[in-house]
């Protein structure tokens, strides 16, 4: 049967065409991810920098409260809010990570990338990739430093799903920052995304404070917070405490990154320098 | 589209191309054509409509109407064969200062899907040229303004395009990087075959490499011509008494774009 196998023989080669321009955006999709480390990596007082307000949040509050926070039958608050905290140094960077992208733009670096011959998805993976490393590195810097102020991991089995929660929220809030950074001219605007959606998201997520038993409003707005579900996946894979269930975590993180990958992807599509 | 010439001699052609903000026409039914090999001046006063018809050809901006033809490719059925015909060097810095030159390079060869054992030779062979190879390593937030021009030259000529865009390369630079920079480029038109359209606003500069001119105003073509015969057109001895007999003498107010508001956003926040 030639026909077969001619159908066969150009179905391979189409195959082995599609695997190609697949390797072909990944190596574009590494370089950008491997500039946003390298970034990372050479400025080290940015790194230095965003440690202070973790370890802030670890000291003034996890020390401050905890006494209360015992006595009201809660247990450990340094067990309790370690996660939350690692969740806000990872929405913060990630945030700005995307955000960066303005800075690009500033910077010219942008048209570099807008004006070569990659498609723009290719660079808004690559980009969110290497801003959710980043972000991650970072949630794990904060995790050892938590350990530092007396914080102990239940459960050393769980740690690698840990991680994977912290990737989840590094790939959201990238993909959020790059949303807006795709809507916003200039920075003028960025303390009112700092104050009016970052800082909001962060405290209504449960970071600080348990869920249960809440006034009704504000459980029905940290059950629409897509960081509520990170804090709660971080907190039952660190600290063994869940509101939600671990199950409902991912599936809610997971929803919440495809929808604002899209909406991220399309805005940066629409960029013009 | 016949009248605009054989396709192996021009190997630019702009047709009739306009582009529109809102009410305000910026591009108004350009049509031009740019011979293999030339080095092309393409002049006008401050918001003529220069850089958006320069971002329109290096498909950075959908034209409101009209054609362009690159290198025989269409940018807009085949926008990354198109990508791949030419460099550009962007009137504004577009290199990553966190990197190094090495590095910058690196990343350009990758967005252009260029093998790494070219990429190896041809950056070291470029950065040479331009006389980085030695400052290879170094981040470039440490290098002067004529030696982040250079890198960009050279960056913009990692691929081998058939055509390097260059708009105002020279902005900001002293006499002797600018001598330097042109020599460059001359060499290269010359050695390489690469077809030269460039932006400047110093006259003089444009009077001595062009081998074609034209000007734009108001977005609209004026002339087209070389330097000579627009010289010989005005009755003028140098191009920028022809430049200016042909664009006026009055001052142009260009509203400031969005990169100058981020500009001036940084410098207050660096204070």
């Amino acid at each position: 049967m030639p026909r077969s196998e001619i159908s066969t023989a150009a179905g391979q080669q189409h195959k082995l065409i599609l695997v190609e321009i697949l390797l072909r955006g990944m190596d574009v999709i590494y370089i950008l991810w491997l500039r946003q480390l390298k970034r990372y990596f050479r400025s080290r007082t940015r790194i230095i920098g965003s440690l202070g307000q973790p370890l802030l949040f670890l000291l003034a509050l996890g020390f401050g409260f905890g006494p209360i926070f015992q006595r009201a039958g809660q247990g450990n608050y340094i067990q309790f809010v370690t996660p939350g905290v690692i969740a806000m140094s990872i929405l913060f960077m990630s945030v700005l990570s995307g955000i960066e992208i303005i800075w690009d733009r500033q910077f010219g670096f942008l048209k570099e990338t807008l004006v070569a011959p990659v498609s723009r998805l290719e660079i808004m993976f690559g980009r969110t990739l290497g801003g959710a490393t980043v972000a991650t590195l970072q949630g794990i810097i904060v995790l050892l430093i938590s350990l530092l102020a007396g914080f102990r991991p239940y459960s050393l089995m769980a740690l690698p799903l840990a991680f994977l929660f912290m990737f989840l929220i590094s790939l959201l809030f990238t993909a959020l920052g790059t949303a807006i950074a795709s809507v916003l001219k200039d920075m003028q605007g960025f303390q009112l995304i700092m104050n009016f959606m970052v800082m909001p998201l962060f405290f209504l997520s449960g970071a600080l404070f348990p869920l249960s038993g809440l006034p009704k409003i504000i459980g029905v707005i940290a059950s629409i917070d897509p960081l509520s579900y990170g804090v709660d996946g971080l907190r039952s894979t660190l600290s063994g405490i869940t509101h939600f269930g671990l199950g409902i975590d991912l599936v809610f993180l997971s929803i919440g990154i495809v929808i604002l990958l899209s909406i991220g992807s399309f805005l940066f599509s629409k960029i013009e320098v | 589209m016949d009248n605009l010439g054989d396709k192996n001699s021009n190997i630019i052609e702009v047709s009739r191309l306009t582009k529109k903000f809102r009410d305000f026409v910026a591009v108004d039914n350009v049509s031009f054509t740019v011979g293999r090999g030339e080095i092309f001046a393409f002049l006008g006063p401050n918001g003529a409509g220069k850089t958006t018809t320069i971002r329109m050809m290096t498909t950075l901006l959908t034209p409101s109407k009209g054609g362009i033809i690159l290198n025989g490719i269409n940018p807009q059925e085949n926008q990354d064969a198109a990508r791949k015909s030419f460099g550009i060097v962007f009137q504004d810095p577009s290199i990553d200062e966190e990197l190094t030159a090495y590095e910058n390079m690196e990343f350009h060869g990758v967005l252009y899907k260029i093998p790494k054992e070219v990429r190896k030779k041809r950056i070291e062979e470029l950065l040479k040229i331009v006389e980085l190879w030695e400052r290879k390593d170094n981040l470039v937030k440490i290098f002067s303004s004529g030696m982040r021009r250079r890198l960009e030259i050279a960056r913009g000529l990692m691929h081998h395009p058939k055509i390097l865009f260059l708009d105002e390369p020279t902005l900001g630079l002293d006499p002797q990087t600018r001598n330097l920079i042109w020599s460059y480029i001359k060499n290269l038109n010359k050695t390489e075959q690469i077809t030269i359209f460039f932006t400047t606003h110093y006259m003089e500069e444009a009077e001595d490499v062009a081998t074609q001119i034209v000007i734009i105003d108001h977005g609209k073509i004026i002339v087209q011509a070389t330097p000579s015969g627009l010289m010989a057109k005005t009755h003028t001895e140098t191009l920028e008494k022809a430049f200016l007999a042909l664009t006026g003498t009055t001052i142009r107010e260009e509203e400031a774009g969005v990169i100058d508001h981020l500009r001036m956003g940084r410098r207050m926040h660096k204070r």
